[in-house]
Parts: C-alpha cells; sequence; structure tokens
C-alpha cells in the first residue's frame, strides 16, 4: 500500500536522535537516543507520567520536539510537509490507551475510517477489507454494534482492527495492557506477536506492565526522569547493572526512586523530631 | 449515519423558519404596504405639527398615498416643515389643495391628509403645499369648550330679565 | 501579594485562552467544506438546531403570552391597549427574540457541544483521528460551528413569531383588544429593514460567538472529567456574559441613534 520504496532494512524504521521537548517549563525529555528496528517488537518502559505517550505522539508528528529529530524511514519528522505527515501516517497504526473509537460511528464505520480518508475505493472494497481487518482480531459480525455496546476488551480489538486498515508498516501500542483481566491481556499479547509475525509489522509498546511486556519484546527501553536509564533485549535487561532498572523490573518498593515522599526524616532517635 | 428522518427535520426546520421571516415580513412588518421607494418629495408648512412622527401615513380621501419622511423647523420663517414622499402614480394633487394633520381615532396617532383643490396645474417634485391645517391639540380645545362654555350663559342672561321685569 | 500575583497569572491565562480560541476560530471558518462535510453538517444541523426547537417554541409561546398580559395591563391604564401589538413586536424581535433565543441556545445546545467535544478530547478520539491523518477541525469543530452558526438566526425567528402569535392570544382573544388595531398598529411601526433585519444580524452575531465559545471550551478542555464540567458550566456563563454585553453594544449602535 506505500508508494515510497522500502529503504535499506538494516536500517531502524524509527530513529530518535537526541530529542529534547518541554511541557510548560518541565522537561520531559532530556536528551533521549532510540531506535525502533524493523519487524521487531520493542518496549518502552517506565514510570507513569514520564511522557510515554508524548514519545508516541512526537513520532507520529501531532507534537514537534524543542530540539534533537526524529526520523521515520530516513525522514525528518518535524520538517515534513503536510502531505508528506498525512502519507507517512498512512504507513503508522496507533492504538490508545482508551480505544479512543468513535463514539458516534458504529464498529464498521470506525474500521473503515482510515480506508476513506486515505483512498479512494469503492464500498464493496471496503467491506471486504474490514471484514478482513475484524476477522484478524477475531470480532467478525460486530459490524453493526456501537462502541458503547462493546466490552473493554472488544473495544481494544476493534480500535486495533482499525489501527491496521492500511495495512501500516509500524504499529505503536499505548498501554495495551493497562487495567485489562489475565484472559485480554493474554489475548492482546498473543495478536499482537501473530501481527508481527505474520504481517512483519514493526512494532513499539509503551506500557509499565514487566511481565507481559518482556515476555513478547525483542528490545526493551527502560525510561525516565527524561532519560534513558537502561537498554537492551529482555534477557539483558534482567542483568542490567542499574540500580533503577533492577528496582523498576523487580518492583521493590525501595531503590532510586524513594517510597516516602518528605526528605526529611520524621523521627530523629536523639530527640528533636522533624516533619 | 445519516438517516433520512435527520434530513427531513433539518428541511423542516428551515422551512419554519422560512415561514416565520415571511410572516414577521407580512404581517407584521406590513412589508407590502410600504412605499415601493420610487416617488416624489412635496413639502408644506405647519403652524403645528403636535404629535406627527416620521413614517406617518399621507392619505388622500382615506388611501394611504405616501409617507411623512422628514418633519424639521424652518429657521427663517420658525414653523415646522414637513418633507412627505408621495407614490408616483398619484401626481394629480392640485397646487391648492390643502394638507391637514387629522388624528386617527380619537386618541390614536396623527396623519397627513390631503383635499384636493380646484386648480388646474399640479404639483411636482419639491413643490410645496400651500394651504395646511395645524395639528388639533388638546389642550387648545378643551380651552376653547371651556371658554366658550363661559361665554354662552352671560348672552342669555339680560333676555330672561328683560321678560320678567314686564310682571 | 500572593492574591494579587494568582489575579495576574489568572487574568493572563484568560488573554491566552482568548487569544487560542481566536486561532482557533479563523482555522476553522476557513476550511472549505467538502461534499462528505455537507452530510456531517446537515447531522450537526439536526443535533443543534432541531434538538432546540422544543425549548425555543415553547419559551417563546408564553413569553409572548406573559408580554401580552403585562403589556396589556400597563398599557391600559393610558387608554393606549391598541398599541399592544407594536409593543409586543417591537419587544420581541429586536430584544427578546435574539437575545433569549441565545441565552437558551448555549443552556441547551452550547452546553451539549462543550460536552460532546470535551468528552471526545478526554477519550482521545481526536488525537487518534489526527493520527490516522484527518484534521479534527474539519472534520468534528467546522461543521459544528456553522450549525451554530446558521441555526441561531432561523431559531430566533420561529422565538419571535410564536411569541407575537402568543401576545396576539393573550391580547386579542382574551383581553378584547381589537384585533385590526392590534395589527394595524405593529404594522405600522415595526419596520422590516430597521427591526427585523437589525434582529436578524443580532442573532447572527450572538450565534457566531455562542456557538464559538462552546466549541472552543470543549476542544481546549481539560481532558478529565473534572475539566469537562468546569468546560461546560464556562460555556454556559461567558456565553450569556457575551450575549448580553454584546446586546446592548449592538442596540445602542442599531437603535441608540433613532429620533
Amino acid at each position: 500500500m506505500t508508494e515510497v520504496a522500502r529503504t535499506d532494512q538494516a536500517k531502524p524504521l524509527i530513529d530518535v536522535k537526541d530529542l529534547v521537548f518541554y511541557r510548560g517549563s518541565r522537561v520531559i525529555y532530556d536528551g533521549v537516543n532510540l531506535q525502533i528496528r524493523r519487524g521487531q517488537i520493542t518496549g518502552i518502559m517506565g514510570p507513569s507520567g514520564t511522557g510515554k505517550t508524548t514519545l508516541l505522539r512526537l513520532i507520529g508528528g501531532q507534537l514537534l520536539p524543542d530540539s534533537g529529530d526524529v526520523l521515520f524511514d530516513g525522514r525528518s519528522v518535524p520538517h515534513m510537509s503536510r502531505r508528506e505527515l498525512f502519507q507517512a501516517r498512512s504507513r503508522m497504526g496507533m492504538l490508545f490507551q482508551s480505544g479512543a473509537l468513535f463514539t458516534d460511528m458504529s464498529v464498521y464505520e470506525n474500521v473503515a475510517f482510515p480506508l476513506r480518508a486515505h483512498t479512494k475505493l469503492p464500498e464493496n472494497l471496503i467491506r471486504e477489507l474490514v471484514a478482513l481487518k475484524l476477522e484478524a482480531v477475531g470480532l467478525r459480525g460486530a459490524e453493526q454494534l456501537k462502541p458503547s455496546e462493546l466490552s473493554g476488551g472488544m473495544n481494544r480489538r476493534v480500535a486495533l482492527a482499525r489501527a491496521i486498515a492500511l495495512d501500516p508498516e509500524l504499529i505503536m501500542y499505548d498501554e495495551p495492557f493497562a487495567g485489562q483481566d489475565p484472559i485480554v491481556m493474554g489475548v492482546l499479547a498473543r495478536l499482537i506477536r501473530t501481527l508481527r509475525d505474520a504481517l512483519g509489522l514493526t512494532t513499539i509498546i509503551v506500557s509499565h506492565d514487566v511481565d507481559e511486556t518482556l515476555s513478547i519484546a525483542d528490545y526493551v527501553y527502560v525510561i525516565a526522569d527524561g532519560k534513558v536509564m537502561g537498554e537492551g533485549t529482555p534477557s539483558e535487561l534482567r542483568a542490567h547493572p542499574s540500580a533503577f532498572v533492577q528496582q523498576f523490573l523487580n518492583g521493590d518498593a525501595e531503590g532510586p526512586v524513594a517510597f516516602q515522599y518528605s526528605q526529611t526524616p520524621y523521627y530523629t532517635p536523639n530527640g528533636g523530631g522533624a516533619t | 449515519m445519516r438517516a433520512r428522518t435527520t434530513e427531513l427535520s433539518v428541511g423542516l426546520l428551515v422551512i419554519f423558519a422560512a415561514a416565520a421571516l415571511f410572516f414577521l415580513a407580512m404581517k407584521v412588518s406590513g412589508l407590502t404596504q410600504t412605499v415601493s421607494g420610487e416617488g416624489y418629495l412635496l413639502k408644506a408648512h405647519f403652524q403645528n405639527v403636535g404629535g406627527l412622527t416620521t413614517r406617518a401615513k399621507v392619505t388622500m380621501s382615506g388611501v394611504t398615498i405616501g409617507r411623512v419622511t422628514n418633519i424639521y423647523l424652518d429657521p427663517k420663517r420658525l414653523d415646522a416643515v414637513v418633507e412627505m414622499q408621495i407614490n408616483k402614480d398619484v401626481n394629480e394633487i392640485n397646487s391648492d389643495a390643502a394638507a391637514s394633520i387629522l388624528t386617527a381615532g380619537l386618541l390614536g396617532e396623527k396623519y397627513i391628509g390631503i383635499t384636493l383643490g380646484a386648480e388646474d396645474t399640479f404639483l411636482k417634485n419639491g413643490d410645496e403645499i400651500e394651504l395646511t391645517q395645524s395639528s388639533l391639540v388638546l389642550e387648545d380645545l378643551i380651552g376653547k369648550f371651556l371658554f366658550n362654555k363661559a361665554t354662552e350663559p352671560t348672552a342669555a342672561a339680560p333676555a330672561t330679565d328683560a321678560n320678567s321685569g314686564g310682571f | 501579594m500572593k492574591a494579587i500575583e494568582q489575579l495576574g497569572r489568572n487574568t493572563i491565562d484568560r488573554i491566552v485562552g482568548v487569544g487560542e480560541a481566536a486561532q482557533l476560530l479563523a482555522r476553522t471558518l476557513f476550511l472549505l467544506p467538502s461534499w462528505r462535510g455537507v452530510g456531517l453538517f446537515i447531522d450537526q444541523m439536526f443535533r443543534v438546531g432541531v434538538l432546540s426547537l422544543l425549548i425555543i417554541v415553547v419559551s417563546g409561546l408564553f413569553i409572548g403570552l406573559v408580554l401580552g398580559l403585562q403589556g396589556y395591563t400597563i398599557l391600559v391604564d393610558y387608554g393606549s391597549e391598541q398599541a399592544l401589538g407594536t409593543m409586543v413586536a417591537l419587544t420581541l424581535v429586536r430584544e427578546l427574540g435574539p437575545v433569549v433565543t441565545a441565552l437558551l441556545f448555549a443552556g441547551r445546545a452550547g452546553s451539549a457541544l462543550t460536552a460532546e467535544i470535551g468528552l471526545m478530547k478526554a477519550t482521545e478520539q481526536l488525537a487518534s483521528m489526527e493520527m490516522i491523518g484527518v484534521d479534527p477541525l474539519r472534520r468534528v469543530i467546522a461543521p459544528r460551528l456553522w450549525a451554530g452558526i446558521v441555526s441561531m438566526p432561523m431559531l430566533a425567528l420561529i422565538f419571535s413569531s410564536v411569541g407575537i402569535l402568543g401576545g396576539k392570544f393573550v391580547g386579542v382573544d382574551w383581553l378584547g383588544v381589537y384585533d385590526g388595531s392590534f395589527w394595524g398598529n405593529m404594522q405600522n411601526n415595526v419596520q422590516f429593514l430597521n427591526d427585523i433585519v437589525n434582529g436578524v444580524i443580532k442573532s447572527v452575531v450572538f450565534g457566531v460567538v455562542c456557538t464559538w465559545i462552546a466549541v472552543y471550551q470543549g476542544y481546549a478542555c481539560m481532558p478529565t472529567s473534572a475539566g469537562i464540567s468546569t468546560a461546560t458550566t464556562r460555556t454556559v456563563v461567558y456565553s450569556s456574559l457575551a450575549v448580553l454585553g454584546l446586546d446592548f453594544v449592538l442596540t445602542a449602535v442599531m437603535f441608540g441613534g433613532l429620533s
């Protein structure tokens, strides 16, 4: 479905170079470097609120970095023209945390939405494609339902069908496992892996669910305080020397991230306790 | 998803609104009655226009033939000048026609009534109606009435005295 | 000192908000419509216009009835009850029609718009639309903005008409004002260009302002449920204040110089 010739397969699909991004006066990213390799599932993990969704938005061109660059297939995203960005977006699919299905449209209309926006296919072809995508996520037959009639897990799966409607090269998952029951998590994890295996989809998973992510990712970055704290394959990461990475992976209460909010001790043994 | 009913009801809304506009134009503001803008100007001087306003109607034999367009004070003659726009089809108003300020009903609004004269020459754009009758002011009427009433009995009294004097 | 700082910051935030709102309006108004856009526009005309019809007609009717009643009670003392038609018509067409319609609109349609757009923002629908490559301004905001601008004058005209009929019902049918003088005086004193058209101009201005505020508040709200709730309240309050303030300005300009 793409008109642009595929560049060298060895080059990463996404290349983030020295990314600096502020939100107001808060530093979100302070010189971040990471690569997303083609055909691989890359996990991006870190504590909540570190701006992991922001990274996906930067890759998708919804936000502009304050300095540094984000390259998609060798081309700089912040410098793309509107047309180029429109084209690039047809090669990316994104699954938002809440599914983000359009509530005033049916399941069918939702999955057909990207097809109608980017192609001029006739209605019967669109119907076939929608059926295909829904079949891939196991929801063929749900076309006429409205998002409000779907369960959380079904919601996510329809959103996934919509994300792959244009057969993108890249798919980004924003916290796909957050708040789901184990069955749904298992289903989603299997779908993510199947899609990668069958379609060679380059995948980014942003999550703070350690077990699920490490079980399916090929390469993982751990980001905190606006910097990459550690990276590597799941096994490399488990043996990572950084104390922070260890605390994060093991879910320890104490470590570089302190448990107590206040820095001063509540009580000192020699009297004169401070609050 | 655009059901038939949606389009239908939006269409009905537009029709409803158009009907309202039509109603307001015709029934409420009397659009059809206003002079079509083509007409000629006539002037008249009055001692007292008391209560006459612009846009008051100008009639002849009870039929509206125009509107008052302007009222102002004449700085030289120190009386009121009324300018009116007359329908261009009504172009046979004699030069000795009279314009009076009349009241519609007992306490209604003022308007101008034109009565025809006898001359063969007719008024044209910018001409003046010479004969005018000012507005009747209520206080003057009452004053006149009281004055008349006050003068009547004194005229009758000497007659009765003279009659009773014969006894 | 802290309080003044806070006040200053709030004021600057608001001014920045107005600037952002103006940007939003400019970008949205100049988006060219597409064929698909017409369908979206008609959908919104239904949600914004047709669904407001009930409250507009009922309110218009009752206000007309009250105007007829109150007007009669006041005028009858001066023996001028034939002026009732004029009074009811001018009050409605010049003022109450555009203003009350705008206030009702802000409360019903405006708050609904804000809540809807705010919810779409909070559930990331707007962001995902953008990621798919469709501009939410064109797809979501523009149809709603135009629907508001177009339906407001229509609703105001309907309000005024229904009100006048209500006034007629009370004055003529119930209280005995002569039918001929009710309509006759009205026709003599209500001018199409000056009164009715000016009223329509007012309601177009109000339509732009109310819909613009509603749409902006939804678009710029905090994407949380508290944020949406605040935004909805703001829509109603700001719209109402703006309408009343603009009404004074417009009235002064349009009718102030009347001899």
